[in-house]
């Protein structure tokens, strides 16, 4: 097998001598890179658009999060080739990121303590008499 | 051995499609990731790796903001810019993201180029993804020196929450040194493709490998990286 193997890396390696460098490499024609040029344009003016016309609440959050992750999925399966790559790399790149969401989970349990603990300690009741916390809290 | 001297050339078995195709590339005694260059199957775990650091500094950012008591400055306002007499909001920050994306399309230009061995026209748009990437971190440079003449530091800033000046330093200042990284060795794949270095096969510096243009596929690949991330602290921090 590691005979097999180095031979077609010495392929992979001198494009004259066969055309498994055309196999290996990723050679796509150019009308879908274009269009997907395009379509990141459109999505990034559209998520500018949301902010430019003030769109508040869950509405705003869903459509910011919609186009990013249309633009990370474009950028990712066409830009990176993710698209015709074999599975195992696939997932042996995108699974991992998943990992994330415990430590976003972490984050925001945290965050909530936080909060919940300067409220009671440095919230309004106890601003005239307590420092505050932070420097600029004091000049709102 | 005895099927390896049957075969002699490529692939001693095809290789199987869909998750079949996983298992059997995994438990395959050779390497993992088949119809795969080397140094890119490196080059994304480097980015796996990356992603997390950059994950992390964003789930830091919401873990402080979600924290904080004092209002968050809002982004629309603190990054507007008032061109002709008319206060717009977030336009630098808008200019930015067209202006990587841009960045972004002309690499797959250059990569595509590579392949076809047309080394004039990978060469312009290599450049042209380094003039760009330049750009993009010549605008963030004056949105820095804007915010700071502003009173933003790390510590402290007049427009509310103490915590929103050291995520956007971290994370913006971050960014940005993958972007001058990713626009100097950019320069430096250029002048590899100019010289004919790939061509010719000459190896690189630190390694014995032979030159060859899966370098510039390897190179788009952090280049994208670098404009996905702009992506998510766009929405994040920008946006949200």
């Amino acid at each position: 097998m590691a005979h097999a193997e180095g031979q077609h890396h010495a392929a992979a390696h001198h494009p004259t001598a066969a055309g498994e460098h055309h196999v290996e490499g990723q050679q796509h024609p150019l009308g879908i890179y274009f269009k997907i040029w395009g379509l990141l344009f459109v999505l990034s003016t559209l998520s500018y658009l949301v902010d430019y016309f003030h769109i508040q609440g869950y509405l705003r959050w869903t459509l910011i999060i919609v186009f990013m992750l249309m633009k990370a999925g474009l950028i990712v399966a066409v830009f990176m080739h993710m698209l015709w790559e074999r599975l195992a790399m696939v997932y042996a790149i995108l699974l991992p990121p998943l990992l994330l969401l415990v430590l976003v989970w972490i984050g925001a349990g945290e965050a909530d303590y936080t909060f919940f603990t300067r409220n009671t300690f440095f919230g309004p009741a106890q601003a005239a008499t307590a420092p505050p916390a932070h420097p600029p809290a004091a000049k709102k | 051995m005895t099927q390896s001297a049957a075969t002699g050339t490529g692939e001693a078995l095809p290789l199987a499609p869909g998750l079949e195709g996983v298992v059997a590339d995994w438990s395959s005694d050779q390497r993992a990731f088949k119809k795969v260059p080397w140094g890119k199957a490196m080059m994304w775990i480097f980015l796996l790796s990356d992603t997390f650091i950059f994950s992390s500094f964003l789930i830091s950012y919401m873990t402080v903001r979600m924290g904080t008591t004092a209002p968050w400055p809002n982004p629309s306002e603190v990054f507007a810019l008032t061109i002709g007499g008319q206060s717009i909001p977030l336009i630098l920050i808008a200019i930015m993201t067209f202006v990587l994306i841009s960045s972004s399309g002309t690499m797959v230009l250059a990569v595509n180029y590579g392949y076809r061995k047309d080394r004039v026209r990978t060469v312009i748009y290599l450049l042209l993804t380094a003039v760009l990437g330049a750009t993009f971190v010549g605008m963030q440079a004056f949105e820095w020196t804007k915010l700071i003449m502003e009173g933003v530091r790390p510590w402290a800033n007049p427009f509310g929450a103490a915590q929103f000046g050291s995520s956007f330093f971290m994370i913006t200042g971050f960014h940005g040194t993958h972007v001058s990284i990713g626009v100097i060795f950019l320069i430096i794949v250029a002048i590899k493709v100019i010289r004919g270095d790939l061509d010719n096969e000459k190896p690189g510096f630190m390694t014995g490998r032979k030159g060859n243009y899966e370098i510039v596929e390897t190179m788009g690949l952090y280049w994208h990286f670098v404009d996905l991330v702009w992506v998510f602290i766009f929405a994040f921090f920008y946006l949200w």
